[in-house]
């Protein structure tokens, strides 16, 4: 039996990665610093989902996330100027609002982790697990299948709001059709 | 002793690959085995391409450094080790150092699930071709920092110019994929596979390549993908990020030295990547040719001598233009080089045809040998057509190679659901 790969070590790596990451993204003055240390942040968050056993997704959010989107970015980034970017007023100085924001969400996601309902907390100590090697056979199953398929609706409807997103993008953009 | 012994043993008795066997020793022997293959390779390419390009072009190449310009590479690389590193004043240091490294990581990194053979990859994953795509597309973040980095202008443009057509390309490479993943969910489970070694095995039950499946389905996915890959290694035609007579250099038109041979070095990896996802896909990975029509005892051990006779045909080019050397005094060291390398090379062609060799390195040959004829393509497309034009290469990535993609991944799941949909429409029409 080989020892498992999820070691609480690796957790706690990826984690403070993010963490950081997410802090430099903020605290940043220069656009293209910013989009790196979130291109950090996503690909640890790969990191996390790969631990949670998730292959297919952390797979997808490197290529939709890191790959894709993150590429844009950085081609619009770079597109302004920097050096009048950087001198510009930051008109986002709301510090205490901000923090009373995030301490609220967080004293959210503590209450909702600790609360009881009839002797039972929210998150069980097992989680569902699939194997690894029929990760993506599981998701799509989930998704599409006739018999067990739940999910079907709400991808649809995701899709279309997409495509709603692609072409209200393409009307917009181009004056002449 | 006796147990890391037997550690290492057990191993070799299984039929996993190191990462499925858990196997860390075999796993790192795997892993340096990949990484020295691959830069030998890239250093072949370097040779090869400026040899292959001249005698296209009816000059001679590198002739001066060793024999038949054999030992240029590596002169090559001592100049660029030497060369002094030079960084742009007002560049941004910290990006500018960092960029050469995403390239090189991300090209490298994709060859964890290359499969060489059954066991010969360093480990399968359930995800393979989505971790081989999704790396490899990590690259253009490091060309994009490398361009805006240098505080140049061709840089930049370079760097924009990448970053648009490497997001277009990818997309018509993506649904390619996609209707070879349809086409390894063909049997009797129903259930396809993304594992690198899945979608080989996948073949190797259906009998046939998919460049041949749903003929011409399979065959039009392989163009598809075989344009969108050249896009994608910034190689002519598509060489616009760093098109010489435009730009200079493209994105690295600021980088000298050491961290400039790491771009080489990425670019050439990511090209053989690359190749290997299109001979995974459609060419059949590490499956001889004609499985099916020259089958039997025989045919099997005519086509496991290949890698050994390829060998001995490599050695005897050697001897021949050994024999054809000039009788010069000055060529003396050049003819004994050049036949001792046909000996080095004669004796690993006689290695290969131990039977215990033989068994293990027939899949790794032809898996590399499909790669070769994706390298070669690589130097032919650059020796033959001329530089697209930006707005030629949006057109034929949006307007072309998408609508065709889109209409070949519906025709290939109609195709290959075809008596599926034939019951579901007799219950409609016949209630």
């Amino acid at each position: 039996m080989n020892p498992p790969v999820a070691t609480p070590f690796f957790f706690y790596l990826l984690a403070a990665t993010m963490i950081i990451g997410g802090v430099l993204v903020i605290t940043r003055k220069n656009a293209v610093h910013s989009a790196m240390a979130l291109i950090t942040t996503l690909l640890a968050q790969a990191g996390l989902y790969l631990m949670l056993y998730a292959p297919f997704v952390a797979g997808v959010q490197i290529i939709l996330y890191a790959g894709g989107i993150m590429v844009l970015f950085l081609f619009v980034i770079m597109l302004i100027s920097i050096e009048r970017a950087e001198k510009e007023r930051q008109f986002n100085k709301q510090w205490l609002i901000g923090i009373v924001a995030a301490g609220a969400l967080g004293g959210l996601f503590i209450a909702v982790y600790t609360t009881t309902t009839k002797g039972k907390v929210l998150f069980p100590e097992g989680r569902m697990t699939y194997g690894e090697t029929q990760n993506t056979q599981a998701i799509a199953a989930l998704l599409f299948d006739r018999n067990a398929g739940q999910y079907m609706f709400a991808f649809e409807i995701a899709s279309l709001l997409l495509l709603v997103a692609i072409i209200g993008a393409v009307v917009m953009a181009k004056k002449r059709i | 002793m006796h147990g890391f012994l037997q550690y290492i043993q057990s191993y070799l008795d299984s039929d996993k690959t190191p990462g499925g066997a858990g196997n860390i020793f075999w796993a790192t022997v795997y892993i340096l085995l990949v990484f020295g293959g691959l830069s030998v390779a890239v250093i072949a390419m370097n040779w090869l391409e400026r040899k292959i390009l001249a005698h296209m072009q009816v000059r001679l190449g590198p002739m001066r450094v060793g024999p038949h310009g054999l030992l240029q590479p590596i002169a090559d690389a001592i100049k660029l080790l030497l060369k002094e590193d030079i960084i742009p004043a007002e560049a941004d240091a910290v990006v500018f150092w960092v960029a050469p490294f995403i390239v090189v990581l991300a090209a490298f990194t994709v060859f964890v699930v290359v499969p060489f053979g059954p066991t010969h990859a360093i480990t399968d994953m359930n995800i393979g071709i989505l971790f081989m795509l999704g790396v490899s597309s990590l690259s253009v973040l490091g060309i994009v920092t490398a361009g805006w980095a240098s505080n140049s202008h061709y840089p930049l443009i370079g760097a924009l110019r990448s970053s648009a057509q490497m997001v277009s390309y990818e997309v018509a490479m993506g649904l390619a994929v996609v209707s070879v993943i349809l086409m390894t969910s063909l049997n009797d489970q129903s259930t396809g596979t993304l594992s690198m070694i899945g979608i080989v095995q996948a073949q190797q039950a259906q009998g046939e390549w998919f460049i041949f499946k749903f003929f011409p389905l399979g065959l039009v996915g392989f163009f598809i993908f075989a344009i969108a890959m050249v896009a994608e290694t910034n190689r002519a035609p598509f060489d616009l990020p760093e098109a010489e007579s435009e730009l200079t250099a493209g994105f690295h038109t600021e980088y000298s030295g050491f961290r400039w041979s790491l771009f080489f070095l990425a670019e050439y990896s990511a090209m053989i990547a690359v190749s290997s996802i299109a001979v995974t896909l459609w060419l059949g990975g590490w499956l001889r040719p004609f499985p099916n029509a020259l089958s039997g005892p025989t045919w099997d051990l005519v086509f496991s001598l290949f890698p050994g006779v390829t060998f001995l045909l490599l050695a005897a080019i050697c001897f021949y233009n050994a024999a054809r050397m000039p009788k010069h005094p000055l060529f003396r060291v050049q003819t004994i080089g050049l036949a001792g390398f046909g000996v080095v090379l004669g004796l690993i062609g006689l290695i290969l045809f131990i039977p215990a060799v033989r068994v293990r390195v027939t899949d790794i040959f032809w898996f590399a040998a499909k790669v070769a004829a994706f390298m070669y393509l690589y130097i032919w497309y650059r020796g033959t057509f001329p530089r697209y034009r930006f707005d030629q290469l949006m057109k034929v990535g949006w307007k072309v190679l998408l609508p065709t993609g889109l209409a070949l991944l519906i025709l290939t799941a109609v195709v290959g659901m075809r008596t599926e949909l034939w019951v579901e429409l007799q219950g409609v029409w016949r209630p």
